[in-house]
């Protein structure tokens, strides 16, 4: 996706107004898909790992040591907790995209004598759909699931997909762009029954929604601390012990930690944080989606109320309680974010990225190319309030009635062209 | 992305905005761009007849803050040209006057694509509405 990151001194428009609500702090982050702030409780328990606890975990015979250690193995405890694992079964990680390349590759090369078929679906993350896209040059061969309008695969897809040579099924649990949330209970049961492993990406899952390993027959999970509100660079690869115990052929050789599946000195401080983040997410989660979500629907309905022609990607039923994606016909994303540059948030338009095409995962939904190019990603996070989402609503929708006074297709709209049957000469792509 | 002052001011201020009578002998449009690409440009110009100068330019956009730019900066080049001298405008101007970074050109290219088109459009009129005689001249 591309962000709202217009260098430029930004003419604010609310002190171009001189009228900044009280209580709202401009810029307005509300983009907590891409990252979220942390939590001051989390840095405060990472600080002293930096410098008094600065020894090495694996350092056996010293206190430095052995403070590390402890602290690390806490955090496993706590990530556990709150997935329904085992300490044992966590494995750290430098974040999502090493946990995704791990599970993917790890379980690929170990079960290849079984078989060399992976099942995974056209929305998932680069992390994934690109490791996959490396598996296929080296001989496997790879399914990737459709969609249906909602963002959801269908588990008959899933069903007819499978065959005797298929070792992985990996989903995400809940999808970074449009939140949707993928029947993962059920998908579990179907691998379970097969006796085929199943990973999920579950980086924006987790500690939003609840995640429980064993009542969803996960047999691999990824992890990062930065979608949590915890640090950055630490992240954890859930690998399952007992029923089956699943085996990873490590990506990362070197002195052996983590039970051999990732070597390299632990980041203490940062695996401290993952793991606080995680103990805050666990107690707070139920009372804190709840708050999420009442914040989207008012965001949702502020700006729906107001605005014609407005769609939103993706179920509103299996969702994550902070995501909105919402299409603005006639209008451009990236003109719409540059409207509202005092509030960070994210598009699927193309026009900021490398490629010059909008969101895959929008055309996946079967958006069209034109509503995938007018969408804006709203991800609300633990620290934004009431306040800021009326803010974000009304700047939402002043921006998209301005644009689309300055919008040939919304004049021709209303004057009853039908845009689908124009023939548009465009020489310039 | 970064965008260039120049781009933000005509973005926040775009100069010429609106339609004219497309019917009108005088007024020449052009469209261009498509919806799923994530630009369409809808330039007027109209003319005066006996001296063939753009006296008036109106725009309307569906695109990102740098092809807004690209065709408001157009309607304002064009007004108080001759329809040849309007033809002699280059995409690369535009580049400049407006620092386009590279991933942009485009946009500059679709607005001197606008401004081809509306001539076009308006030759066209003329030419229906012209005398034979004239034409062979």
């Amino acid at each position: 996706m591309s962000t709202n990151g217009n260098k430029a001194t930004p003419t604010s428009h609310a002190t171009e107004q001189g009228a900044v609500p009280n209580g709202i702090k401009l810029p307005i982050y509300m983009d907590n898909h891409a990252t979220t702030p942390m939590d001051p409780r989390v840095l405060e328990e990472m600080l002293p790992y930096f410098m008094e606890k600065f020894g090495n975990a694996a350092s056996r015979n010293h206190p430095f040591g052995w403070a590390a250690e402890e602290a690390v193995e806490l955090s496993r405890e706590r990530i556990a907790e709150l997935i329904g694992a085992t300490a044992k079964e966590i494995v750290f990680t430098s974040g999502a995209t090493e946990s995704d390349n791990l599970a993917i590759k790890g379980v690929a090369e170990m079960y290849r004598e079984k078989g060399n078929h992976i099942i995974t679906a056209v929305t998932e993350h680069k992390a994934v759909l690109d490791t996959c896209k490396h598996l296929e040059k080296l001989g496997f061969r790879v399914t990737y699931l459709p969609v249906q309008k909602d963002g959801l695969i269908d588990l008959d897809d899933l069903k007819r997909s499978m065959d005797d040579k298929t070792i992985l099924v990996t989903i995400m649990a809940a999808n970074n762009e449009i939140g949707v949330v993928q029947p993962i209970a059920e998908i579990g049961k179907l691998c379970r029954e097969r006796g085929v492993i199943f990973h999920t990406d579950a980086v924006q899952a987790i500690g939003k929604i609840p995640m429980d390993v064993n009542k969803m027959n996960i047999d691999v999970a990824s992890i990062t601390g930065h979608k949590l509100y915890g640090p950055k660079g630490a992240g954890a690869l859930y690998v399952r012990r007992k029923n089956p115990r699943v085996q990873l052929v490590p990506m990362i050789d070197g002195g052996g930690h983590e039970r051999g599946m990732r070597s390299g000195t632990l980041n203490v401080p940062g695996i401290v944080g993952l793991g606080k983040a995680c103990a805050i997410a666990q107690e707070e989660m139920a009372q804190e989606s709840c708050k999420m979500a009442g914040l989207r629907n008012r965001l949702k309905d502020s700006i729906m109320s107001r605005l014609d022609e407005t769609y939103i990607n993706g179920s509103t039923e299996h969702r994550l309680p902070g995501n909105l994606n919402i299409s603005f016909a006639y209008v451009e994303g990236e003109s719409l974010l540059m409207g509202i540059n005092d509030i960070a948030v994210s598009s699927g338009s193309a026009c900021t990225s490398a490629t010059l095409e909008p969101s895959y995962v929008l055309k996946a939904l079967g958006t069209g190319d034109d509503l995938a190019h007018s969408s804006i990603r709203f991800g609300i996070g633990r620290f934004n309030t009431e306040a800021e989402v009326d803010y974000v609503a009304d700047r939402v929708v002043e921006t998209v009635q301005r644009l689309r006074e300055l919008s040939p297709l919304y004049e021709m709209a209303k004057e009853g062209v039908d845009l689908k049957s124009v023939k548009w000469a465009a020489e310039a792509h | 992305m970064s965008y260039s002052e120049k781009v933000i001011d005509h973005y926040n201020h775009p100069r010429n905005v609106g339609s004219m009578d497309k019917a009108s002998a005088d007024v020449g449009t052009g469209l261009v761009g498509a919806p799923e690409c994530g630009d369409v440009m809808k330039l007027q110009i109209k003319v005066n007849p006996q001296t063939n100068v753009i006296e008036d330019a109106k725009f309307k956009t569906f695109g990102c803050g740098s092809a807004i730019a690209s065709s408001s900066l157009a309607t304002e080049w064009v007004k108080g040209k001759t329809i040849h001298e309007a033809l002699e405008i280059k995409n690369t101007e535009i580049v400049k006057e407006l620092a386009l970074p590279p991933v942009k050109i485009h946009c500059s290219v679709l607005a001197e694509d606008a401004i081809r088109a509306a001539i076009g459009d308006w030759k066209k009129k003329q030419d229906a509405t012209k005398p034979a005689e004239m034409q062979a001249r």
